[in-house]
Formats: C-alpha cells, sequence, structure tokens
C-alpha cells in the first residue's frame, strides 16, 4: 500500500472513530487532540481500527509519531516495507 | 416521561418500539426520548404488557406524563378485556399542538386497530450501517398506506442511522407539536423547513416524509436553515445542552454546600504497571489510565461514607453501589456523564470495555435513560493533554465530583530526595450536607493508596 492510499485508510479510520468530524475538512497537519479534539478513549480506538485494517500494532511509545495525518501516513508507509 | 437528569423538565417522544400487546421486560428499550443530552432509549422499568401508547409522537411532554400504560400479563390473557378509556392528550401536549396546528389531536397515532400479523417485538436498536461521512440519507419511503405502526417502525431506521448521518431533529425549535413521521422531521430539520407550514397527507394531517419532500421541492430557494450543518450534526444540540447544563449547574450551586480538596498522587507505580501490560497486547485490549481512575474512585467511594449516593428531599442516602458517572466531552461543546453500573466490582478489563462502549454511545446521542440517572458519584478526567486541576461543580441528586488532572512528571520528595516522577492531582467536590473534610480526605488518601497497588485494582 501506498502512503496515499494509506493516508486515506487512516482518515476513514479516523471518522469512523469521530463520527462528528467532517473528513473533508481534516488538514494533514491537524494534531488529533489540540485540534480534533480527540481524547485518549478516541486514540486508542483509532489504534485498534488501524489494527484491524492494516495488521499494524502501533506501540503506545509510537503514538506521537501518529500526532497528524501526514505524520500517520509517513509512519503506516514505513511500518509497511 | 422519565426524569433523567436533575437538569430535565420535558422530553419529546420520537419514537415507539413497542405497541400494544407487546409483552415486555424490565430493562427493555420501548421508546426514544429527544433530550437536550441527545436522544435517549427509555427502558422499562416493570414486566407487563403494554395496554396503550398515550403519548403521540412528536409530542415534547413534561416529566410525569404518561407515556404508555402496562398491564400485568392476566389482563393481557384476556384480549377482549377493553382497557380503560383513554385520557385526554396531556394538557401540555395540547396546548403546544393548537397553535400550530389543530389537528394535531386528532393525528395522535392510534394504536392499529388490526396489528400487523408480523410480531413486532421489543427490537434492539440496530443501526443502520452507514460510511460514516454519507450526508443525511433521505431515502423517500414509498408512499404506500402502510398501518401507522409500521410506517413508524421503517421511518425508525431513518433515525437509527449513526449520529454522523442523520440526527434526531431538535434544531428547528418549531412544529414540535405536529404529528410527524421521524423520517419526516429528520429531513425537514435538515432542511429548515417548518413543520407547521407543511400539510400532512396522512388521514388526520400528519406529516410523513414524502410531505417534507414535496415542501422542500417548493422551497428550494428558501433561506438556508438557521444552522447550516457545516458538518456532519451531532444526535444532540448544542445549545440545548448548554442550556441543560447551566440549569443543573446552577441549581447545584444554589443548593449544594460544596467544600473541595486537592491531593497529588504519584502515578510512577500505575504508569509503569500500564506500560508494562498494555506493551503485550493488542490495541483493542490495551488499557487506559482512565480506567484506573474510575476504578480506584468506586473502590474509594464504597469504603468512605458520605461521597457516594443521592441527596434528596429526605436527605443523604447512600448507595451500595457505585455506579461512576464519567464525564464525556462532547467535541463543539457539552458534556453528558452516563453512569458505568457497579464500577467497583468490574475488573479493569470489564471497565475498560464499559467505558469504551458507553462513550461511543455519548458521542453518538445514544444513550439509555438508566445511564442518564443512575450514577452514585461522577469522574471527571481531564485527559492526557489538559491541565493540572480542576475543582468542579457537583451533579445534583448526587454528593460528590471527583476530577483527575492531566498526569505529568513532577519533582517529588521520596524520603530524602527529590525525584521526578509522574503524577496527577485529584480534585474531591463534595457536598457538605452528607461529608466533612475528615471523610472527604480519607476519600482522597483511599484513592492514593490504591492506586499505588494498579496491579489489585
Amino acid at each position: 500500500m501506498n502512503r496515499d492510499t494509506l493516508y486515506a485508510v487512516f482518515i476513514e479510520e479516523l471518522v469512523n472513530v469521530a463520527p462528528d468530524l467532517d473528513a473533508g475538512t481534516i488538514n494533514r497537519d491537524d494534531q488529533l487532540q489540540d485540534d480534533l479534539e480527540l481524547d485518549s478513549m478516541d486514540v486508542l480506538n483509532l489504534v485498534a481500527a488501524l489494527h484491524d485494517r492494516l495488521g499494524i500494532d502501533i506501540p503506545e511509545d509510537d503514538y506521537l509519531q501518529i500526532e497528524t495525518p501526514a505524520k500517520a501516513a509517513d509512519y503506516l508507509a514505513a511500518r509497511c516495507k | 416521561m422519565p426524569s433523567l437528569g436533575a437538569d430535565m423538565e420535558d422530553g419529546k417522544l420520537v419514537e415507539w418500539l413497542v405497541k400494544p400487546g407487546d409483552a415486555v421486560h424490565r430493562g427493555d428499550v420501548v421508546a426514544v426520548v429527544e433530550t437536550q443530552k441527545g436522544a435517549i432509549e427509555i427502558e422499562i422499568f416493570e414486566d407487563g404488557i403494554v395496554q396503550s401508547l398515550e403519548a403521540e409522537l412528536g409530542a415534547t411532554l413534561p416529566v410525569g406524563a404518561t407515556l404508555a400504560l402496562i398491564g400485568d400479563a392476566t389482563a393481557a390473557a384476556a384480549p377482549e378485556l377493553k382497557p380503560e378509556p383513554k385520557p385526554a392528550p396531556p394538557p401540555v401536549a395540547a396546548r403546544q399542538a393548537a397553535p400550530a396546528e389543530p389537528q394535531s389531536a386528532e393525528a395522535k397515532p392510534e394504536p392499529d386497530p388490526q396489528p400487523a400479523p408480523v410480531k413486532v417485538s421489543v427490537p434492539e436498536p440496530q443501526p443502520v450501517t452507514v460510511e460514516a461521512k454519507a450526508p443525511l440519507p433521505a431515502t423517500p419511503e414509498p408512499e404506500t398506506l402502510r398501518p401507522k405502526l409500521a410506517e413508524t417502525l421503517a421511518a425508525r431506521h431513518e433515525i437509527e442511522v449513526p449520529p454522523s448521518s442523520a440526527p434526531i431533529p431538535l434544531a428547528t425549535g418549531t412544529g414540535s407539536g405536529v404529528a410527524a413521521s421521524p423520517a419526516a422531521r429528520a429531513l425537514a430539520a435538515e432542511k429548515g423547513i417548518d413543520l407547521a407550514g407543511v400539510t400532512g397527507s396522512w388521514p388526520g394531517g400528519a406529516i410523513v416524509l414524502a410531505d417534507v419532500e414535496r415542501a422542500a421541492a417548493g422551497t428550494a430557494e428558501a433561506p438556508a436553515p438557521r444552522t447550516p450543518p457545516a458538518k456532519p450534526a451531532r444526535g444532540f444540540d448544542v445549545e440545548a445542552m448548554r442550556q441543560g447544563i447551566a440549569a443543573a449547574m446552577t441549581r447545584s450551586k444554589r443548593e449544594i454546600p460544596h467544600y473541595y480538596m486537592t491531593h497529588e498522587v504519584d502515578l510512577q507505580q500505575a504508569t509503569d504497571w500500564l506500560a508494562r501490560m498494555n506493551a503485550n497486547v493488542a490495541p483493542a485490549d490495551r488499557l487506559l489510565m482512565g480506567a484506573l481512575f474510575v476504578k480506584a474512585t468506586a473502590l474509594a467511594a464504597k469504603q468512605v461514607d458520605g461521597l457516594n449516593g443521592h441527596f434528596d428531599k429526605d436527605g443523604f442516602t447512600r448507595s451500595e453501589t457505585v455506579n461512576a458517572g464519567v464525564a464525556v466531552a462532547l467535541r463543539g461543546g457539552g458534556l453528558v456523564a452516563p453512569a458505568i453500573p457497579a464500577a467497583d466490582r468490574l475488573s479493569l478489563a470489564e471497565l475498560m470495555a464499559a467505558m469504551r462502549d458507553v462513550v461511543a454511545r455519548a458521542r453518538a446521542g445514544r444513550l439509555r435513560s438508566s445511564e442518564m440517572t443512575s450514577g452514585t458519584i461522577t469522574i471527571s478526567s481531564l485527559g492526557d493533554r489538559g491541565v493540572d486541576q480542576m475543582t468542579g461543580v457537583i451533579y445534583p441528586p448526587q454528593v460528590a465530583l471527583v476530577t483527575f488532572g492531566t498526569p505529568r512528571a513532577m519533582a517529588r520528595v521520596l524520603g530524602d530526595s527529590i525525584q521526578i516522577r509522574q503524577a496527577v492531582a485529584v480534585t474531591l467536590a463534595a457536598d457538605h450536607r452528607a461529608s466533612d473534610g475528615r471523610r472527604g480526605a480519607r476519600f482522597l488518601t483511599e484513592i492514593d493508596k490504591l492506586l499505588q497497588s494498579p496491579e489489585a485494582l
């Protein structure tokens, strides 16, 4: 899966976890908690959803590396290799 | 109409999930009521047979109004036994209906004289799976003359979609006394159409989806809705919720003599333990610090009297179980604190699952009536990117609220050295009518003690 696909997957799962977000208004550099108002429960649900979808288990120590959609796409692309 | 919280004065009936003749059991969800906190699933409080549905869909009814009559099984075993003649519609509903739509009193959905041959049992809500970012799916209902109940049940699926798609409308603020199907209401709210101005095509003048679609087509050039849904709307109304919070918190500050105390709790043990636990499990099985906070608070509330229960006109009544209200902040503003029953008896894994479930449903605006009222103490956790501490306001009729600040590294004295340790400020707001400072201090130190042995939680 290339980075663009992973970006799209990330946004899709993000909106699933936070259904009141509008995918069209999420910016690549939005911080999940500060800008998109996710709480720790939402972040955990997102990580669980990504694990189900992609088989990538993101450890807690790596959460900072998925703090924005852009960073997350880079991170997931690296983990996919 | 049950009271679903100290701040609730009335509620709008938007959905029946049962019909006369259905057997119901305590805890079954029988109706959906719209409140300031979103759509709440109303659970029945006793076993029996539904005799009649007294409240009309769309009516806003005061707390205490009759929604339905429930008889015992023997009465229903004799179907020829007529229920008591129906009382007149509740005055409030009638008064509201009158100016908007004189006929609406007759538009009350009568129980179908010929109940549908298919048994409609109490359905568990089955959310239609929709792409979360999909807009309101305004699927037109076929315009066939189906029995009203069937129409209602079919329309139900229109409002069962996740909140991202189809909010149950209450923002329009008009037409609340007009008889209309939930689907029609949803579309009217989306289009900003006042239902009072729509002509209903059903017998008695009730408005169905097709009527609203016709009205929408006719007003295509009409001004935009007052609150254009820039984002997919939520299952609750932010302004109404703000008013509800204002009412409850004002009452709390007026009636409850609060006292407050804060205690700093070392979290290094708990942080290390949690990291070890979470390192070896899949994300779905990970625990959050918040679950430890809730468990420790619940256990402490069980041990120290005067903090867990309700204070009403008869004074303080302690609760033997700890139903932990968990404050959930909603995106865009607002707050709900649904209760997790018997949190003191759940394992951390069970508690975590319960918290995930209740948070998800709070966001979806789909909580249950028992969750809104059964809380005996409330816990608010400011999360991992918040501030050091918050002094909260008690949610009546409860007598205590515990707030956990954002855990962070702090300089702490251990023995005769200063160490950098994870720590959190825990603040208690308690009702002086039910406890005093000594009790409060014992409670906070008990929470501290429990959090030093996270493996035992």
